[in-house]
């Protein structure tokens, strides 16, 4: 039993960070129809940002962990400018393509820069373990779904209740009306890449002290986190988040309780299988609008 | 009249969807304060001269003058800025958003933030059904509601002029009838300009003061609604009176006067 729940609280972990990275998917697949498949090359590029400024510059934690996230920020906007605006209205598949090639370029530049080594973020919960009763639980995982959730309410309290975010969620379902409103469309869809890469930034500073930052972990993780978003139904945030964590729950019981191999396989059989019994994902929206 | 009583001019606009013409030179006018009309059937170009001016389409040639500014090739959020606000055809509410929410985002330009909570009441005001579902996803409401949504959450940016496009489309006629009412009177108390595009030509010539018709991109007549009711051609083609000839059947193949 105890390892049952050793597993899952890491689990959970884990799929919080694969829900992140699919929020930011999602996020900017409902705003613009753009699947960005560079999503887990900016949480990768964000670590690196963050260990460029705690690690070598010696900043606070904190400070160098807003910093990153700034950063990526306005590195997302830059991202949306040159790669994709050019190509919008362009064939879905042009624009596929582009992401990932964006990926591969953010990888061999993050190899260049920062190298091929595993690097490591001293963070404040690097060492410390919560006992409860027999249960031995690391913070570095707790702070995970503390963060997590944290992120959520904001993002939730922004999308519902700011002037911002409603545009935002307006121009998402209607990009024309919200032309017509005088909604600049334009800077909503740079403003939404900018949260998407700062959200895949915390993540990425939150992982680092589990998986630790190198330029492929992007990659990996990218692939964790697509199948995550399309199992709670590409295109709703809650969605997005328990995809992740089921995700997340299922490759770490799979990887303890299954003989060696199934770990990486598991989340995909349960994605084929969520996919053949309801298409639309867990979340996939019935809501049809009239006409 | 002067110049300043034209809230909006246009001069000789050609307008392209790609390679096809859609527009051929088209110039009117809008006179501060009224209801002015386009008729004309499906494909005349109707939509798109209100797009044109929205500047969600972009004309090739030609000058749009709005309260004596040029705005051809400005941005379409620029032009709503300017007091412009266009109700587009099949409504285009946001389906999942509240009805508030709807219209909070008709407010979205808006810089005097203080004034949107009694331009809210006064919508609500003129759709009392409005108010009913303030809470409800907008893609829950009826054909007739969405319509009503979409006028109301234009009414939020205060607009000088109004464009509307079609707003009788799929409504029956009782609606129709009380949706042209509202119309008149956001006219007539707020002093609204309004450019109303309408396939309905019976309503919309008893509404408007002044019309255009337009046909494969060309106006063919303008004229007062009065003398246009009374034009002969329009009473035939766009009013369904049925001018029994000598042989006693209706004329299918006779020629308009513009032809």
């Amino acid at each position: 039993m105890l390892d049952f729940v050793q597993q899952l609280v890491s689990g959970i972990a884990l799929g919080c960070v694969y829900g992140l990275i699919a929020l930011g998917f999602v996020l900017i697949y409902k705003a613009t129809e753009v699947v960005n498949f560079a999503q887990g090359d900016l949480m990768m590029l964000g670590g690196f940002f963050a260990f460029t400024f705690i690690g070598i510059l010696g900043l606070n934690y904190w400070i160098g962990f807003l910093g990153a996230v700034i950063a990526m920020a306005a590195f997302g906007m830059l991202a949306e400018r040159l790669v994709v605006r050019p190509i919008l209205g362009y064939p879905q598949f042009t624009i596929v393509m582009a992401t990932i090639g964006l990926g591969f370029f953010l990888r061999s530049v993050a190899g260049m820069i920062w190298g091929t080594d595993d690097l490591k973020i001293d963070t404040p919960f690097s060492q410390g373990v919560l006992r409860l009763g027999g249960l031995v639980l690391a913070h570095d995982k707790l702070s995970v779904i503390a963060a997590t959730l944290l992120l959520c309410l904001l993002l939730y309290l922004f999308f519902n209740k700011t002037t911002l975010g409603t545009a935002m969620r307006a121009s998402s379902e209607n990009m024309l009306a919200a032309y017509y409103m005088g909604i600049p469309v334009k800077r909503v869809v740079s403003i939404v890449w900018a949260i998407s890469a700062a959200v895949a930034t915390a993540a990425g500073v939150l992982l680092a002290p589990i998986t630790f930052i190198h330029s492929n972990v992007g990659l990996v993780l990218g692939l964790k986190a697509f199948p995550a978003a399309v199992l709670g139904g590409f295109g709703s945030i809650p969605g997005a988040l328990v995809g992740g964590v089921l995700i997340g729950v299922i490759e770490s019981m799979a990887g303890f309780y299954l003989p060696q191999g199934w770990k990486d396989v598991a989340p995909y059989i349960v994605l084929l299988s969520v996919l053949l019994l309801k298409p639309e994902g867990i979340f996939g929206l019935h809501v049809r609008k009239k006409v | 009249m002067s110049a300043s009583d034209i809230i909006l001019k246009l001069s000789n606009i050609e307008s392209y969807y790609g390679p096809i013409m859609a527009i051929r030179g088209i110039s009117l006018e809008v006179p501060r304060g009224k209801i002015v009309t386009l008729l004309g059937a499906n494909g005349a170009g109707k939509t798109t001269v209100l797009k044109t001016i929205s500047g969600i389409l972009d004309p090739k040639k030609g000058t749009i003058e709005f309260d004596g500014k040029p705005i051809q090739r400005v941005e379409a959020d620029r032009i709503v800025r300017l007091g412009l606000s266009h109700v587009p055809e099949g409504r285009e509410v946001f389906p999942f958003l509240t009805v508030r929410e709807n219209l909070m985002m008709g407010a979205y330009p808006r810089k005097d933030r203080d004034n949107v909570p009694a331009d809210l009441e006064r919508v609500y005001d003129y759709f009392p059904r409005l108010r009913e579902r303030i809470n409800q996803p907008a893609g829950q409401l009826s054909g007739g509601e969405q319509q009503m949504l979409a006028i109301g959450r234009a009414l939020m940016n205060r607009p000088i002029l109004l464009l509307l496009d079609e707003p009788s489309l799929g409504l029956s006629p009782i609606l129709v009838k009380e949706i042209f009412g509202i119309i008149r009177r956001i006219n007539q108390e707020q002093g609204t300009s309004i450019l109303l595009v309408e396939q309905n030509a019976k309503v919309a010539l008893e509404t408007a003061h002044y019309g255009y018709v337009l046909e494969i991109g060309r106006v063919v007549m303008n004229d007062s609604c009065e003398k246009l009711m009374q034009s002969q051609d329009i009473q035939e083609f766009y009013l369904g009176a049925v001018d029994h000839g000598a042989r006693g059947e209706r004329r299918w193949k006779k020629k308009k006067t513009w032809r």
